[in-house]
């Protein structure tokens, strides 16, 4: 301790044990990197360029021709996503918070035995319900578009939606509902004077989980969208692959577009994503 | 907050559904509305809807329109005989068992890292979790490009003379598997380290301290007090990520469409492949069947289990 006090302690983040930390950091940071510097290093590359041997060498003339080529393919899917994506989040948060209210609040008896039956479909693999799925689609006449896989989101984005909103609302003191209660208020009054006013940070969390959850999708998209011209962005993507074959810098560029509002998001609210990610956990 | 909700808020109620408030009126049906239309769509669409598979199962139903001629379980005793769906089982359990042990190994690493009091920790963890909001189909999409032998980092590695580590990667019935494993590792381990990192900081400081006030030594401290802490986060990622990896579906459509041969195959795809392309639906409501037996045997002590825990608090 002394000898401390006269030799003056080194910054914490310069002590040996810091600079391995900081080198095991950095060596795992080349790992997750790479994928990004090969994104964007190809997408900026000319085709000539993309088939020469040396595709880790930054471009020689940068371009952004295949923007231009992978935007004029994937532009009509990309507008299609959005018209997927902000109905299916919208609807499904609000039957969530409406489940959630319920849930937590309203515990009727046999509650947590329901709860449990509804989490149960966030788990299940698709394929078990996509045969009927498909055929019930088709005969409600919403096989096909974008229209149907709104519906299919919001049915299954349920469950998830639920689970965040009825832990997110369990915070909230009871007193303050009895309090309402007392002074007559209703059911729904509580719910929208009370609750929904208190839940913007719970709506943030589910909104986020199910627009990235959404945008980012696919067996439901290549299964339920017959029509080429309403394809979400994830379908269009992996159909680049079969129709560009070489054209690498293409298919970076349409993979960076498509990847783009997830990432914009995660950047701007990561905090909020990865509550997202832990309420899927159950526990978190 | 659904975390922190979850765990330590106070889970009092409102006196049984608000029982000793109310006087029977209208008002007291309210809760069950609200609930009702995502009841009877989860009711239709999940549990009436894989009955409804396992029905599909028990018929001869091949070709566009159904046909629904009993077929007893032959379908399932013709999958099982079938070398394409053994070799699903055995990817799925291979996959599966890599995949887990590389997102553990690699989430706690960085985790514990990221534990260290460093500054720009928060630099790092937004590096290691930025893989999870993006698309299997973008992380498939590169890394196809990646693991191609003649593209990707084979020729990286030639540059910086470590042409020991260059690899038929996904044209090789050998290591396809592995390629799989390494790209779905890369987008899937961040959630692990988030689970860890959450862990651990959970450790209070004096459960630490007191490790050593009583003269236990760094690592027998971490022996004795962290990583037993982490035997129930561990089983959590076992489990959600276990499920994940059950489903496997995106990456391999992406990456490799099942081959070379099957090396790649598996339930997910296989399903997707035999219904949708072939037409053979009994076949298929058997494979998603399976799936889902699977997966629910994973799950459904899991949902019990947090769902005692939850009540007991």
């Amino acid at each position: 301790m002394s000898t401390a006090a006269v030799i003056r302690p080194r910054p914490r983040w310069l002590k040996p044990w810091a600079i391995a930390g900081y080198a095991l950091l950095a060596v795992l940071s080349v790992f997750y990197l790479l994928p990004v510097y090969v994104i964007v290093v190809t997408s900026l590359k000319s085709f000539i360029e993309v088939s020469h041997t040396t595709p880790w060498q930054l471009p020689s003339a940068a371009t952004l021709e295949p923007y231009g080529a992978a935007i004029e393919k994937l532009l009509p899917s990309f507008i299609n996503t959005v018209e997927l994506v902000v109905p299916a989040t919208l609807l499904s948060a609000l039957l969530g918070s409406l489940n959630g209210y319920v849930l937590s609040k309203w515990r009727f008896r046999g509650a947590d035995l329901l709860f449990t039956l509804v989490l149960f479909g966030m788990f299940i693999p698709y394929q078990s319900i996509l045969i009927p799925l498909v055929l019930t689609l088709e005969r409600i006449g919403l096989y096909g578009g974008i229209p149907g896989l709104i519906l299919v989101h919001v049915v299954y984005g349920i469950p998830i939606c639920t689970l965040i909103f009825r832990n997110y609302y369990a915070a909230v003191p009871n007193e303050v509902l009895e309090a309402a209660r007392i002074d007559g208020a209703t059911v729904l009054g509580i719910y929208r004077r009370i609750l929904i006013p208190l839940s913007i940070p719970g709506f943030v969390v589910v909104l986020i989980w199910q627009f990235t959850s959404i945008w980012n999708e696919f067996l439901f998209a290549l299964v339920i969208v017959a029509d080429p011209t309403q394809q979400p962005i994830t379908v269009a993507l992996n159909g680049l692959a079969g129709s560009l074959l070489a054209q690498y810098q293409i298919q970076m560029a349409g993979a960076l577009l498509t990847a783009l509002p997830p990432l914009v998001i995660y950047v701007l609210l990561g905090r909020y994503f990865i509550r997202g990610l832990l309420a899927g956990s159950l526990k978190g | 907050m659904a975390v922190a909700a979850s765990g330590t808020a106070a889970r009092e109620r409102l006196p049984a559904g608000g029982r000793s408030l109310r006087h029977f009126s209208w008002d007291s049906l309210t809760p069950f509305l609200l609930i009702a239309p995502s009841v009877i769509l989860i009711a239709v669409f999940v549990y009436g809807f894989i009955g409804y598979t396992a029905f599909v199962s028990t018929t001869k139903w091949y070709g566009i329109n159904p046909d629904y001629t009993s077929a007893g379980l032959t379908q399932y005793t013709d999958l099982f005989g079938l070398p394409r769906f053994q070799a699903d089982i055995s990817n799925t359990i291979e996959f599966t068992i890599l995949f887990l042990a590389g997102c553990i190994l690699l989430g706690f690493g960085a985790a514990i890292l990221l534990d260290q009091k460093l500054r720009g920790t928060i630099f790092f963890q937004n590096i290691f979790l930025f893989p999870l909001a993006i698309s299997f189909v973008v992380t498939g999409t590169v890394w196809r490009w990646m693991l191609n032998p003649n593209t990707g980092i084979n020729l990286l590695f030639d540059e910086v003379h470590l042409g020991f580590l260059k690899s038929p990667w996904l044209a090789d019935t050998r290591t396809a598997l592995y390629g799989l494993v390494i790209a779905a590792t890369w987008q899937m381990s961040g959630f692990c380290m988030a689970m860890f990192l959450a862990g651990l900081r959970g450790i209070p400081d004096e459960l630490r301290e007191a490790a050593r006030v009583d003269g236990a030594s760094e690592l027998r401290a971490f022996m004795r007090i962290v990583l037993p802490l982490m035997r129930p986060i561990t089983l959590s990622a076992v489990i959600i990520l276990g499920h994940i990896s059950l489903k496997i579906f995106d990456l391999v459509v992406v990456m490799t469409n099942g081959g070379p041969g099957y090396a790649t195959d598996m339930p997910g795809f296989y399903m997707f492949q035999a219904t949708f392309r072939q037409n053979l639906y009994g076949r298929g409501a058997a494979i998603a069947m399976v799936l889902l037996v699977m997966v629910a045997v994973l799950i459904v002590p899991y949902l019990v289990w947090s769902m005692r825990q939850e009540v007991e608090r």
